[in-house]
């Protein structure tokens, strides 16, 4: 067994490990911290593959950005939860069966792009071999000639999604006092402070 | 060519052990004497004399410091939880320590010459933010908890900017590795083919981003002593803190030295006939270090909605702005071509 074979095991074992105990941490909070152990190793993966700059997105996007937001939700909401998992019993088989379609879907796709013919020669004529182009620079190629359109529209479909979530949270509420920077930088001392020369015994 | 132990794997694996244990060592060394000269620094600036004591000039303060903070009693707080308590500054340790593998000292002296090093560095340095939020929940404590929030908060919004002021100087080199980068500054102007010519607003605003991002004065927000106590710390006593002060320094060297292959150069003399080599690049960050403890000496603490008005409103549009700027500049090759340095990278 070479040394990346057992990296891989461990890797893998470490991710699948870890995304069980997502489920059964007890504390919300640690769940969210296994989860980040399960991108980390996904991210290893993805380094054993040689897609590194795949394996940096994951960590700077899931773990630096996503798994912080979570960490933050989790951390600031009041929620009973073990109220929550109390219905486990309940939800179970529903949750069973969806990852079974999610599983045999993922069977489907990789069982396809493993086997057939026609998927090998789509996939050839895409990607350049890894000898010529490092894998960053292959990947800009890619995203950036070749399927620049479908990017773009990828892009523009995100910033609807973002635009949406502001005009749906966003509420003007009146006799809020908001501080503005203009007025304050220019501010006149000769207007805001007063100097006095008080007397000894008098007050102003 | 004749295959020696250094060919085999365990050889390799040796070299790089050792190469790890040399950068660390050293680092760590030179981090005992960069405290003591951030608080000489700080003393100088306002007139009193700093730590004199221990040792000739007080050199030797940061080993009683050391020991001081080993000998001492862990306290761990009633509520907390004890996991993640501990885990938390080892997280930041660790983290302040792996990032330096990727670091060029010279030519070819680099740990791990990864091809998507810059990416790395960033990935690592978004992690950092995992130490400071685990230390202030796991404390099960107010002022710790408003502290980690405030600094997660501070941490991500300056990250972007960072991000982006980093895409500038990558669409200028054509390349995500470090060595390539340095490579791509050097030319026969010496300190004037460097990328802080080319590049001179976003010197400034990576400076400040970086004081940000490592919770350094102005914006040591997160443990604002008249507001918070310490921040995150404040439950942390003894080799835990040790830890966590480790960590936060390191990230402010490490600052240094990005800043100083980014723009400065890294290992590249600034006078062309003098040679290159890895005194410049100790040079570089010990000057840089000197304006971080400048800063901290000399500049009064921001308020927070100032701090998140400059990172989301000014910051963050500039950086934006230069990055197609530059796009643009590298493009079409206008200044002269200094934008356009794609003949290093890949």
């Amino acid at each position: 067994m070479g040394f990346a074979t057992f990296a891989f095991y461990m890797f893998s074992t470490v991710a699948v490990i870890s995304g069980f105990l997502v489920i059964f941490a007890r504390n919300p909070v640690h769940s969210v911290l296994w989860l980040i152990l399960a991108f980390f190793s996904a991210a290893g993966l993805f380094v054993l593959l040689g897609a590194e700059f795949v394996a940096m997105l994951m960590l700077i996007v899931y773990v630096g950005a996503v798994a912080v937001l979570f960490l933050f939700v989790v951390m600031m909401l009041d929620v009973d939860f073990a109220e929550l998992k109390a219905g486990m019993a309940k939800y179970l088989p529903v949750g069973l069966l969806i990852g079974l379609v999610l599983l045999i879907q993922l069977g489907f796709a990789f069982g396809a792009w493993e086997v057939t013919d026609e998927m090998l020669s789509m996939r050839q004529a895409v990607t350049p071999a890894p000898e010529v182009t490092e894998n960053t620079a292959a990947l800009g190629m890619l995203i950036y000639t070749r399927y620049v359109f479908l990017f773009q529209v990828a892009g523009l479909i995100l910033l609807v999604a973002m635009i949406g979530a502001i005009v749906l949270t966003l509420r003007h509420r009146e006799g809020v006092k908001r501080q503005s920077v203009v007025s304050q930088m220019y501010r006149d001392p000769k207007e805001a402070v007063e100097l006095l020369d008080i007397k000894p015994g008098q007050g102003a | 060519m004749e295959t020696g132990f250094f060919d085999t794997g365990l050889g390799i694996f040796v070299v790089i052990l050792s190469q790890c244990m040399l950068v660390t060592v050293m680092v760590l060394v030179s981090l005992a004497f960069l405290m003591y000269a951030d608080r000489k620094i700080w003393a100088a600036v306002q007139m009193r004399r700093g730590p004199n004591v221990v040792g000739p000039w007080g050199l030797l303060q940061s080993f009683a410091d050391f020991l001081k903070y080993i000998v001492k009693e862990i306290v761990v707080p009633a509520g907390a939880d004890k996991t993640v308590f501990f885990m938390a500054p080892m997280i930041t340790f660790v983290l302040s320590m792996i990032v330096w593998a990727v670091m060029p000292w010279n030519e070819g002296w680099v740990i791990s010459d990864l091809n998507v090093g810059i990416l790395f560095i960033f990935a690592i340095s978004s992690l950092e933010v995992y130490g400071v939020i685990m230390g202030g929940w796991a404390s099960n404590s107010k002022y710790p908890f408003l502290g980690s929030l405030r600094s997660a908060a501070q941490m991500i919004s300056y990250e972007v900017s960072i991000g982006l002021i980093i895409i500038g100087v990558l669409v200028s080199t054509g390349s995500l590795n470090l060595s390539d980068i340095v490579r791509a500054q050097d030319g026969d102007l010496g300190a004037f083919s460097w990328y802080w010519l080319p590049h001179l607003p976003m010197v400034f605003l990576f400076f400040i981003s970086a004081l940000a991002e490592t919770n350094r004065p102005p914006f040591d927000l997160p443990e604002a002593e008249s507001e918070l106590v310490a921040g995150y710390q404040v439950e942390y006593s003894s080799t835990p803190f040790l830890l966590f002060m480790i960590g936060e320094l390191m990230a402010v060297v490490f600052m240094c030295a990005l800043m100083s292959i980014l723009f400065f150069g890294g290992w590249l003399s600034p006078i062309p006939f003098l040679p290159d080599g890895l005194h410049w690049m100790v040079l570089k960050m010990g000057f840089f270090f000197f304006i971080f403890a400048l800063v901290k000496a000399v500049v009064p603490r921001y308020r927070y909605d100032q701090l998140m008005r400059i990172g989301w409103k000014f910051f963050l549009p500039m950086s934006l702005a230069w990055v197609a700027l530059v796009g643009l500049f590298a493009q079409y090759g206008w200044f002269w071509g200094a934008y356009q340095r794609w003949t290093v990278g890949g």
